[in-house]
């Protein structure tokens, strides 16, 4: 186990390099670095000159590169054009806006997907899992920034049940009511996709289950069905679901910069955005790998995980 | 969206059923009637059949010129003159989803296109050569797989602002991964069957085993995910196109139809205006959803006729 852990470890390191390189070359190749155009014409070139010099975008590209990644290794990131500020300042100030989203939207996700989920197996091919099997499938292919639209447009302006967006009442006092009120309608839109998703996993795997020799056993033993369904069939069903949650992270990470732009939530989506519109290297550099770096360890958790909770897994 | 659909796969296994058994039909004759035998699916195509027709008849179906601003008729509430409403430059909506229908369209299938030969080329190349090809191949992919979509995307399109077809290349060579490896999959496990053992055995030549005998089963889990993928393509664009990334007014896509609507006096007074777009967004990726999922069961021998 532990050196599967370990081997795993390791794989890990040249797609880090890869990403970081990746990310690297796409900067160089961009256009517009605003050291070099964006500046004020009354300075003289000279001065211009020694900015770049001073940035280091004269050196060669190797050097450049190695310069930033020792700069990442060790958690410096730069500092961003345009605010001046270090990157890793602006990142951690968001950050955890982003958590609260995230975590609020897996905790719907489970809340909501599981239950649906072994409904619809339980009552395999009925109207219930037709009805279910729909919903899901429009899940997956609802635009998540619409949906957005659409709940803050009926249940926040017009029935003004919603805040429009934001992470609390401005200027307010912290009121855990207020955050939870603000916090509903963001985490429910970023959290359609997996719901959809996690409700056929579960069903899926419930359906798996639900045929084993040891199901049969209990109800052979006349256990009633909600023992054979809860306390046989749902603990097994549960436990392949856990990996799901490493690889939901990407679509969480990518969903948050749609959904908090749609509410003005004060995130790392939101800083991104800002970034690239503002072509500030540093800040788009340092989220390109940030996020890539989640979901590669995201990646990672998920065939631990696996393998520690499938003990048919050999290593 | 990949992982979704293999979720709902496994229990369709069902044992051959009796009455199929012994009839002999062609294997496309059995593939379309298992496709219309799916009620999801003949839905989807119908779906598809009028939005596809209606973007490209648009000159002739649009009541309205898409980009004529009426200004009285400014946020109109949809009527007989305008069906769906107008928007805030009173223009017909409903004209102008028509028209965006086609952009939309358009970069959806184009991307689906350059991304599938990407990666189906790579993946075959990668699958079918092996060895140090194959790993430098895999491990671009490893990579690439493991950026959010989105913030490539973001980062590409906000840097370099492409014109709709450039889009669409960045598109193709960020969304080629998936297909690689799946077409990488089918070879490797195809090119070690029997049969093609047996046309080794017979002394066929490379170019026939590899066309004769491995592409036509490999082809089908290519079609499934190129379906799929033209869904995920539209979401992309109308993303991108919402975030005021993608394609920019006044050409109407129905993402950058929605990046104008999102504005407080229209949610207050003009419901229709951001619901359309989205709304055709929502049904068209269903549909390719529906047709792709239907194409799959169709395609997969263990699925029997109902």
């Amino acid at each position: 186990m532990t050196t599967y852990i370990i081997r795993r470890l390791i794989m890990t390191i040249p797609l880090l390099i890869g990403i970081s390189i990746i990310t690297f070359a796409m900067m160089q190749f961009a256009p517009g670095n605003p050291a070099v155009l964006d500046v004020d014409p009354d300075i003289p070139p000279e001065a211009r000159e020694a900015q770049i010099e001073a940035l280091g975008l004269n050196d060669p590209l190797p050097v450049q590169y190695a310069r930033w990644m020792g700069g990442v290794v060790t958690g410096d990131l730069g500092n961003s054009y345009i605010s001046k500020r270090p990157v890793v300042d602006m990142i951690s100030e968001r950050l955890p806006n982003t958590l609260i989203l995230m975590f609020a939207s897996s905790v719907l996700a489970v809340v909501i997907a599981i239950p649906i989920g072994i409904v619809s197996a339980v009552r395999q091919y009925t109207k219930t899992d037709y009805a279910i099997t729909l919903v899901s499938f429009a899940g997956v292919a609802v635009p998540n920034f619409w949906i957005g639209l659409m709940l803050i447009m009926f249940l926040s302006v017009q029935f003004g049940w919603f805040p429009v967006g934001g992470v609390q009442t401005l200027n307010a006092d912290f009121n855990l009511w207020d955050r939870l009120h603000h916090l509903f309608l963001p985490a429910l839109v970023l959290a359609t996709a997996d719901t959809a998703a996690l409700t056929r996993y579960t069903r899926t795997s419930m359906l798996e289950v639900k045929n084993q020799d040891y199901i049969r056993t209990a109800r052979a033993k006349g256990f009633k069905e909600g023992k054979v369904i809860f306390k046989h069939a749902l603990r097994n069903a549960l436990l392949p679901l856990i990996t799901i949650f490493g690889l939901m992270l990407p679509t969480f990470i990518g969903g948050s910069v749609v959904v908090e732009n749609v509410f003005s939530w004060p995130g790392i989506g939101e800083l991104f955005l800002t970034s690239v519109n503002q072509r500030d290297y540093p800040v788009i550099m340092a989220m390109t790998m940030f996020t890539a770096f989640l979901v590669v360890i995201g990646n990672l958790i998920a065939d631990i995980l696996y393998a520690i909770v499938d003990p048919r897994i050999e290593y | 969206m990949d992982q979704f659909n293999q979720a709902g796969k496994q229990e369709s296994i069902t044992p051959n059923n009796p009455e199929t058994l012994g009839k002999h039909r062609s294997m496309l004759a059995i593939i379309v009637t298992k496709f219309f035998q799916n009620k999801l699916a003949v839905f989807g195509l119908i779906m598809l059949g009028i939005i596809v027709g209606a973007a490209v008849f648009a000159p002739l179906i649009a009541p309205h010129d898409p980009n004529y601003q009426t200004l009285i008729a400014r946020l109109h509430e949809p009527s007989a003159e305008y069906w769906l409403g107008a928007d805030q430059l009173g223009r017909d909506l409903f004209s102008r989803l028509l028209y965006a229908g086609q952009m939309s369209l358009l970069v959806g299938f184009a991307a689906m296109a350059s991304s599938t030969i990407i990666g189906a080329s790579l993946g075959a190349i990668a699958g079918y050569f092996g060895g140090l090809i194959d790993s430098i191949i895999m491990r671009i992919v490893d990579v690439l797989i493991s950026f959010p979509n989105i913030f490539l995307l973001i980062t590409l399109v906000a840097l370099f602002r492409p014109s709709p077809f450039w889009l669409v290349v960045v598109f193709g060579s960020l969304g080629w991964m998936g297909t690689a490896r799946l077409m990488r999959g089918e070879i490797l496990s195809l090119k070690r069957r029997e049969y093609v053992l047996a046309a080794r055995t017979l002394g066929l030549p490379k170019w026939r085993i590899i066309f004769n005998h491995i592409m036509p089963n490999a082809i089908g889990p290519l079609i499934v995910s190129a379906t799929l993928a033209i869904g995920s393509f539209i979401i992309a664009e109308s993303t991108l196109s919402f975030l005021g990334l993608g394609i920019s007014p006044p050409t109407a896509t129905w993402g950058n139809m929605l990046s104008s609507a999102q504005n407080l006096t229209i949610f207050q007074t003009a419901w229709w205006y951001p619901l359309f777009p989205g709304l055709m967004i929502f049904i068209t990726v269903l549909s390719f959803n529906f047709v792709g999922d239907g194409l799959r069961d169709a395609l997969d021998p263990r699925v029997v006729e109902k």
